[in-house]
C-alpha cells in the first residue's frame, strides 16, 4: 500500500476516489455558505433566483446588507475587541510559560505541566459555568462584606475575555514552547558570556528567534478568541460577540445576511491563516 | 546579584503570573462548582450540605438518559471520525510526495480556520427542508415531494464529525508520515498480506496518533453546544444543552454545577481509559 509496492489499478482507482469524495465532503458545506450570500432571496435556500451583492450593500430593511446592518457591525465589533485582548494576554504569559517549562528547573514540575495542559480537556461549556459561578460567588462575598459591587465580576466581556484566556493560553504555550525548545541556548550564552545582562541576551538574541512562533500562535489566538462559542456563550453580557449574535439569529430563523458574514470571516480567516503559514514556514536568520 | 540568587530571582517571576493564572481562571473555579453542587438551597442565602443535586440526576431518567446518550453518540462520533480519517491520512502520508502532499495536508486544514457556526450553517444550508439536497434529490427524480433532513440524529452525527475531523486528520498524518516506507516494504517482503502490514506494522505505528486524535474529538463531540442544537432541533437531548438549561434559563447553579462535574468526570476518566489502554502518557499525546 505504498507507491513503490505494485497494487491493482482497481484498487488504487478506488482509494483516489474515496479521497476526492472526502474532499467534496470538506468543502461543500463552505463553498454553499459562500455561495448563498449572493441569492437574491430572503432565505438562505433553494431556488436560485439570481445574484445579487444586496445582502452586503443594501441599505434598508428587508434586505438590510451586512455593511448597514448596525446589530452585525457592532457585534464584529465586540468580537474584535475580545480577540485583541484575549490575544495580547495569553501571548504574554505563554511566552513565560514557555521559558518556565523549557528552561527553569523547580521540585513538582511535571505536576505543573499537567495542570498547565488541563484546559485541553476541559469541555467549553463546564470552562464556561466554573468561571461564572467563581467570579459570581467572589463578587456576593465582595457584596456582602464591602457593600460593593465588583461589576467587571458579572456576566460582561471582561468574564469573556478571562474564559477564552483560560484556554487559549494553553495552546499558545505549546506553539512557543515547541520554538523555544530547538532554539540553541548557546547563542544566549555567548551573549551573556560578552557582557549581556540575561534580560538583555533575551531580548536580543532569544525573542527575535521567537518572533515567527509569536506571529503564528498570536493569529492562532485571535483566531481562536474570535470564533469560540461554548466558552464565551456562558459568560456573554449584554454585548454579544459575532458568533453570539448569529447563533441567536440562526435560531430566529436566518436572511442570507449571516451568508454574507460567514463569507467575510472565511476570507478574513483565510488571510491570516496564509500569513501564519507564511511566517510559519520563514527559517530563522535566512 | 549573584548567579544562583538571579536564577531565583527569574523562576519566581515566571512562576508567579503561570501560578495565579492556574489557581483563578482553572483551580478554583472547578473547585468552587465541586462546592456548589453539594449544597442545597434552603431559603434565600441560606445552604445546606447535600447530595440531593446528585440523586436528582439519577432519579429523573431525563437526566441520565441524556447523558447516557451524550456519551454513546460521542463515542460513535469519534469512531466514525477515526473510520473515514484514516484512509485519508495515510494517503496524504504514504501515497502522496512533495508540492500535492502539502497541498492536500493544507486542504483538510481549511474547515479549522472557519467559524464552528459558519460549519454547521452550511450543513444547515445542505440538510433543510428547501435545503440543497433535499432539492437534489427530486431534481433527480428519488423524491417528489421536499425531504426533511435536519433534526435528526444522523444530521448531529454528520455535524460533529465534519467538525471533529480535522483534529483525527492531523495527528494521524503526522505519525503516519513519521513511518519508515521500508518497514513496510519488509513487512510485504517477509510475505504479510496487506491485513497484516495493516494490523501490524501500520496501525501499531500509528497508535499515538490514533489515541490523540480521538481523545480530542472524543472531548469535542462531549463538550459540543452549537452542533446537536443548530442541527438536532429542539430534542436533540445534549447534555452540555441540560447543563446550559440549569444555569441560564432556569438559574439553579446548584443542579447545573452537579451535571459539569458528572461531564467533567465522564470525560476524564475516557481520557484516562484511553491513554491506559495505549499505554500513552497524557503529556505526550497533548503535546
Amino acid at each position: 500500500m505504498i507507491p513503490t509496492i505494485s497494487s491493482s489499478l482497481y484498487f488504487r482507482g478506488t482509494y483516489a476516489v474515496y479521497v476526492g469524495l472526502f474532499f467534496i465532503f470538506l468543502i461543500t458545506p463552505l463553498t454553499v455558505v459562500g455561495i448563498f450570500a449572493f441569492n437574491d432571496s430572503m432565505f438562505p435556500s433553494m431556488p436560485w433566483n439570481g445574484g445579487t451583492l444586496a445582502w452586503f450593500l443594501n441599505e434598508t430593511e428587508p434586505q438590510l446588507g451586512l455593511f448597514h446592518d448596525e446589530d452585525l457591525l457592532e457585534s464584529i465589533g465586540v468580537s474584535f475587541v475580545v480577540a485583541c485582548f484575549t490575544t495580547i494576554a495569553s501571548l504574554v504569559l505563554a511566552t513565560c510559560n514557555a521559558f518556565l517549562f523549557e528552561r527553569e528547573q523547580f521540585p513538582g514540575k511535571n505536576l505543573l505541566y499537567i495542570l498547565m495542559l488541563t484546559p485541553l480537556v476541559i469541555p467549553g461549556v463546564i470552562l464556561g459555568v466554573s468561571i461564572l459561578a467563581f467570579s459570581s460567588t467572589i463578587a456576593n462575598w465582595a457584596e456582602m462584606q464591602f457593600d460593593y459591587d465588583l461589576e467587571f465580576l458579572r456576566p460582561g466581556i471582561t468574564l469573556v475575555v478571562l474564559g477564552q484566556f483560560a484556554f487559549i493560553t494553553t495552546i499558545a504555550t505549546l506553539v512557543i514552547s515547541a520554538r523555544l525548545r530547538k532554539f540553541d541556548s548557546s547563542l544566549e550564552e555567548a551573549a551573556m558570556n560578552l557582557g549581556a545582562t540575561r534580560i538583555a541576551a533575551v531580548m536580543t538574541v532569544t525573542l527575535p528567534d521567537l518572533k515567527p512562533a509569536l506571529i503564528g500562535a498570536g493569529i492562532v489566538c485571535f483566531l481562536m478568541s474570535f470564533e469560540n462559542f461554548n466558552t464565551t456563550l456562558m459568560l456573554v453580557g449584554s454585548d454579544a460577540p459575532l458568533t453570539i449574535a448569529m447563533f441567536d439569529r440562526l435560531k430566529e430563523g436566518s436572511t442570507p445576511v449571516l451568508n454574507a458574514v460567514s463569507l467575510l470571516l472565511m476570507v478574513a480567516s483565510g488571510v491570516l491563516a496564509l500569513i501564519s503559514v507564511f511566517f510559519q514556514s520563514e527559517k530563522p536568520g535566512s | 546579584m549573584d548567579k544562583s540568587s538571579y536564577t531565583r530571582f527569574s523562576l519566581w517571576i515566571l512562576l508567579l503570573p503561570f501560578v495565579l493564572w492556574l489557581l483563578l481562571l482553572i483551580l478554583l473555579p472547578h473547585v468552587d462548582m465541586v462546592s456548589i453542587s453539594l449544597r442545597e438551597r434552603v431559603s434565600a442565602r441560606n445552604y445546606t450540605f447535600s447530595f440531593k443535586n446528585y440523586t436528582e440526576f439519577f432519579i429523573e431518567p431525563l437526566y441520565w438518559r441524556t447523558f447516557v446518550r451524550t456519551a454513546w453518540m460521542s463515542v460513535l462520533a469519534t469512531l466514525i471520525t477515526l473510520l473515514i480519517a484514516f484512509p485519508v491520512s495515510y494517503y496524504i502520508a504514504k501515497m502522496m510526495r512533495g508540492r500535492l502532499k502539502a497541498l492536500l495536508f493544507i486542504l483538510c486544514l481549511i474547515p479549522f480556520w472557519v467559524s464552528e457556526l459558519v460549519r454547521t450553517y452550511g450543513w444547515m444550508i445542505l440538510l433543510r427542508e428547501t435545503g440543497l439536497l433535499s432539492t437534489f434529490l427530486q431534481w433527480i427524480g428519488l423524491s417528489d415531494q421536499p425531504v426533511e433532513m435536519l433534526y435528526n440524529d444522523v444530521a448531529i452525527m454528520i455535524g460533529l464529525v465534519y467538525t471533529s475531523m480535522l483534529f483525527m486528520v492531523v495527528p494521524l498524518v503526522t505519525t503516519l508520515d513519521s513511518l519508515d516506507d521500508s518497514l513496510i516494504e519488509a513487512g510485504y517482503d517477509l510475505g504479510g498480506s496487506n491485513w497484516n502490514v495493516l494490523t501490524e506494522i501500520i496501525i501499531p505505528h500509528a497508535m499515538p496518533g490514533i489515541v490523540s486524535g480521538c481523545i480530542v474529538v472524543f472531548m469535542l463531540s462531549l463538550g459540543n453546544y452549537l452542533t446537536p442544537i443548530l442541527l438536532g432541533g429542539k430534542d436533540s437531548l445534549w447534555f452540555t444543552e441540560q447543563i446550559f438549561t440549569q444555569f441560564i434559563t432556569r438559574f439553579n447553579w446548584e443542579q447545573g454545577s452537579a451535571f459539569g462535574i458528572l461531564l467533567l468526570i465522564l470525560s476524564s476518566l475516557i481520557v484516562w481509559a484511553g491513554l491506559k489502554l495505549s499505554r500513552q502518557s497524557f503529556t505526550n499525546v497533548m503535546s
